[in-house]
């Protein structure tokens, strides 16, 4: 009796077979700040604790939050919000069925990638205009 | 005794799993709520950047911003939920690795919305 769940069945290439484009990157970039985002709710669900603990728990949040590697996570976590917003964005176009056009295609992914870079920085300027660094 | 039918012919003609489409509405339907929640998000943590505890206690204390603020947690939590589970599905083949990880999922998403939310609460409530 042939085992034909065993059958070897061709398997369909692989990432790594393919030219990179960037739209194939910005779908992938999309996952991993949107897994990014998902473990940066703990990061949220902290300074939330904190805030509520009272202005000792909030001063050691504040502390870590304020140093060179809280900084460089509430970066990413902006960058990574923003930058899976807009996302979400294109993917709302393609979903009406429009802009599967290849220019336009192309434009999209160069405005995300510009768009999110700017807005990001936009939002550390305010923030830094806020501490009256800027 | 082993079945002879092959995986394909198994499920053949018995459809989709129904919940397909459920899921695809729930994760573009949060999504775009999530556009403008976020955006508050932004304005908020710009709003008290840099500011003491009584400041940004006080900015959460107003019922507008503590709403928004668990509408966030709530539509968020469920979003990446929904993402997250698409995740698992592709990546994990294990039968018993995926129940578990899906399961764990779930459980994450509960407990960090439930925990951010009892959070915005008790600030709102006041104590």
């Amino acid at each position: 009796m042939a085992d034909t769940q065993q059958a070897a069945r061709p398997l369909s290439p692989h990432l790594q077979i393919y030219r990179r484009t960037l739209t194939m990157m910005l779908s992938i970039i999309h996952r991993i700040t949107g897994v990014g985002l998902y473990a940066g709710t703990l990061f949220l669900a902290a300074w939330l604790i904190a805030l509520a603990s009272g202005p000792a728990a909030y001063g050691v949040f504040m502390e870590l939050a304020g140093s060179l590697i809280g900084r460089f996570i509430m970066f990413g976590y902006t960058w990574a919000l923003i930058h899976h917003m807009l996302g979400g964005l294109r993917h709302f176009v393609w979903d009406t069925g429009r802009g599967f056009n290849l220019t336009v295609v192309e434009l999209m992914a160069w405005a995300h990638v510009l768009g999110s870079a700017g807005l990001t920085v936009f939002v550390w300027w305010l923030g830094y205009k806020m501490l009256g660094v800027m | 005794m082993s079945d002879m039918r092959t995986p394909m012919s198994r499920v053949r003609g018995l459809g989709s799993a129904k919940s397909g489409s459920g899921h695809f509405i729930a994760q573009r339907a949060t999504a775009v709520a999530l556009v403008p929640l976020s955006l508050f998000l932004f304005a908020l943590l710009v709003a008290l950047t840099g500011a003491d505890w009584q400041t940004a206690h006080d900015a959460l204390t107003n019922p507008v911003v503590g709403v928004l603020l668990l509408m966030f947690i709530g539509v968020g939590v469920v979003h990446m939920r929904l993402g997250m589970q698409v995740v698992i599905e592709d990546y994990v083949t294990s039968h018993g690795t995926r129940l578990l990880a899906l399961l764990a999922n779930t459980f994450f998403s509960i407990l960090v919305g439930l925990t951010c939310a009892y959070a915005v609460l008790k600030i709102g409530f006041g104590s």
